[in-house]
């Protein structure tokens, strides 16, 4: 299905899908060669795993901002419902699965899961609105999951799973463990994320996202965003499609959440803030909103930029919003990007074409 | 760029100086963003024990390098493993508590010895046997507080106000009230507060009084304890007060009566009056480098360096050795030694990182802390 798909496509859209998955792939392979060659410097290979997360998080919330067409600036909470569903689920499927990638897989999905409902629901309300509208109210459903995971308690004992809000209530019997602790987040996390796990959730995001765009429902998501009279008179559930992507967009965000906190041994909701989500829009604008390559092409350059310039120390991050606005707007250079587009043999044959 | 190059020289022949026989020691906290404030300390700290440290000139050197991890987890181990690509040896852990939970396990993982100034959280040293604290565990000082009252003779009743959706503050109050009925001191009321109601302390203090404790107990931050002392001089009550590090700062808030805290007493491990050479000594470098009394956090970070100095000096430890065989040493020496600083006198360290020190009690008086003993 897929392979027939890809083949009927056009052949400019196929190509940029192909090139996608093969820039992925490439800088995979060369990654993992040179780590395991000892080659990459320990910054780096730290950096893997939460580039591979916000790769993630950049393609998803492509999906909305770009492709539907809608600025959502929440995308960090549904970030922060994977990463903690998903690491209090490995918590407690710690003894009953001891093979770790498995029980990774299996985080991520509940993750992707927990995440896929808290967007249903957010949908529900938000996507009555539109564009400034629509995205103020992400920014406080963002704030909202944040302050809510700020103030729950999880934790487990002989007796089963307790809840309690706001305060700890749970009362947890002789060896049992309080698993999320409000504002103190989660301790002792396993460190099990990997980078091969990493790279596969980016191909899973990737094809998924370019299943979807270029499905029947992804046309009515673009027919949507560029008219959207056009295509209610046409017949088009408007709420269904606008849905649709945005469950996707926070299933996604909910598996890197997973990938992402597993990568450390402690995670706060404090760290999902209004920032991260922004920093997530950026890395979208920046790679170009509907582009996926971009995307995750910002999301690594945006992530190891402020590591490289440790050496300024007090002028890092000056530094580093300085060369952010440098490159937005070279990428949106008409010059540049001619000039660029030369230096690009796809490119120049497209415009052949 | 005449200019540009020479500097570039000159720090060249610095770092290839300093690179002969210097022990590499690295630490993150938070140098920028809202928690800056510790960082900044605890890396000024540092810095002046390694000043002194090289020039004295011993056989251990000390280079210090300290990066930003604006206490955020993911940033401290980026900022760790820059860390690690220069060549620390040992690690000064991370300032703050949450970041270094997380640096703690890479510490633990690769193997590279920590003494974390300030991260007092338990989860930093749980389970890792090459992390070590310099500050008080949590929970330690709620039974120091216990032991301090109990041998002053303070008071025999005593009341205890903790806010119940804080962990310091919960770790603290849990140790103090199972240990106060071992030292005979009777917890007579006990009241919570959270956060959002953390504005009105009436019931909690005419519980306290109307039940008669001559003490209050208040493990928590200043900004609610500056409140609880308003309210009960307002309804005049006027018991002992007693608080932890948390405490610490009351004084330069913003807009605080200073006379409210007038006799209010508090045990931290850092007394920047203190009468003793060396904290006499470095409080007037600090002073002299950076315009401002050093806080705790500072001092901590002073001690953490000297600590490194005297167990590796006691290992015998040499600059070119690797980091995982001083690891193996220094978890050697620091269960073992017994350190005088400035935050401390016969500090001792137990195999789970965790430290034991007398701490100082101080009271404030005339607008100043002033030593108890």
């Amino acid at each position: 299905m897929t392979m027939r798909r890809l083949i009927n496509l056009k052949r400019v859209e196929a190509r940029r899908i192909y090139l996608t998955y093969g820039v992925v792939i490439l800088a995979y392979i060369i990654c993992q060669t040179m780590s395991s060659t000892k080659m990459l410097s320990s910054s780096m290979r730290g950096m893997l795993v939460p580039i591979c997360a916000y790769m993630v998080m950049a393609v998803s919330l492509n999906l909305v901002v770009g492709i539907s067409g809608e600025l959502s600036l929440g995308h960090a909470g549904f970030m922060s419902v994977g990463a903690f569903s998903g690491v209090a689920s490995a918590i407690l499927m710690q003894s009953v699965i001891p093979f770790e990638p498995v029980r990774l897989a299996l985080a991520m999905i509940i993750a992707a899961v927990f995440a896929a409902i808290a967007g249903f629901l957010i949908g529900i309300p938000v996507l009555r609105l539109k564009g400034d509208y629509l995205a103020i109210v992400t920014l406080a459903f963002g704030e909202i999951i944040k302050s809510i995971l700020n103030n729950f308690y999880m934790g487990v004992d002989s007796g089963g799973v307790h809840f309690s809000m706001l305060t700890d209530t749970t009362r947890l019997l002789k060896g049992g463990r309080l698993i999320i602790r409000g504002p103190m987040g989660i301790s002792g996390i396993q460190k099990i994320s990997t980078f091969p796990a990493g790279f596969i959730l980016v191909m899973i995001s990737l094809m998924v996202v370019f299943n979807l765009v270029n499905s029947r429902s992804g046309r009515a998501f673009m027919a949507i965003r560029d008219d959207r009279i056009a295509a209610e008179s046409i017949g088009l559930d408007i709420t269904k499609y606008k849905m649709m992507a945005f469950v996707t967009s926070a299933a996604l965000a909910g598996a890197a959440g997973a990938l992402f906190a597993m990568n450390y041994s402690t995670i706060v909701a404090n760290k999902f803030d209004f920032n991260t989500s922004i920093l997530i829009l950026v890395f979208v604008v920046l790679g170009g909103q509907g582009n996926m390559l971009g995307g995750i092409i910002a999301a690594a350059v945006l992530t190891i930029l402020p590591e490289k310039l440790r050496q300024f120390s007090d002028y890092r991050m000056l530094l580093y919003a300085i060369i952010l606005i440098v490159m937005m707007l070279a990428t949106n250079n008409a010059e540049i990007k001619y000039f660029l587009s030369r230096l690009n043999p796809f490119k120049r044959r497209e415009e052949a074409e | 760029m005449k200019k540009i190059l020479i500097c570039t020289a000159l720090v060249l022949a610095m770092t290839s100086c300093a690179f002969g026989a210097a022990f590499k020691i690295g630490g993150t906290g938070p140098l920028t963003g809202g928690a800056a404030i510790y960082g900044n300390a605890a890396k000024n700290g540092a810095e002046i024990a390694v000043e002194e440290i090289n020039a004295m000139g011993g056989d251990v050197q000390f280079e210090l390098r300290y990066e930003d991890d604006t206490h955020d987890a993911e940033k401290a181990v980026n900022a760790y493993n820059a860390l690690k690509d220069w060549g620390m040896q040992v690690s000064l852990g991370s300032v703050t508590s949450k970041p270094c939970e997380a640096t703690a396990a890479e510490n633990f993982a690769d193997r590279i010895f920590a003494l974390t100034p300030s991260a007092s959280s338990a989860a930093v040293t749980e389970g890792k046997d090459n992390v070590f604290q310099m500050c008080f565990v949590d929970p330690n000082q709620g039974s120091a507080s216990a032991q301090y009252i109990a041998d002053k003779k303070f008071a025999k009743k005593v009341a205890v106000i903790w806010k119940n959706d804080d962990v310091y503050s919960k770790g603290i109050r849990d140790t103090f009230v199972e240990k106060a009925p071992e030292l005979g001191l009777e917890v007579v009321s006990e009241t919570t507060f959270a956060d959002g109601n953390d504005n009105d302390f009436s019931v909690q203090l005419t519980d306290a009084q109307n039940k008669g404790a001559e003490l209050v107990f208040l493990p928590m931050y200043y900004q609610p304890a500056s409140l609880i002392l308003a309210q009960a001089q307002a309804m005049g009550y006027a018991p002992k007060w007693f608080g932890v590090d948390g405490m610490d700062g009351i004084l330069t808030m913003e807009g605080f009566e200073k006379s409210l805290a007038e006799g209010v007493m508090l045990l931290t491990p850092f007394n920047a009056d203190a009468s003793d050479e060396k904290t006499k000594s470095f409080v007037a470098k600090y002073q002299a480098k950076h315009g401002e009394i050093p806080n705790q956090f500072a001092a901590d970070g002073y001690d953490c360096v000297y600590a490194y100095k005297e167990a590796l000096e006691l290992a015998k430890a040499t600059p070119d050795m690797s980091a995982e065989d001083i690891c193996t040493k220094m978890i050697e020496q620091f269960t073992t030694m017994t350190f005088n600083g400035v935050t401390g006198e016969n500090v001792k360290w137990a195999a789970n990182g965790e430290v034991t020190k007398d701490p100082k009690g101080m009271v404030i008086k005339d607008g100043a802390y002033v030593g108890l003993d």
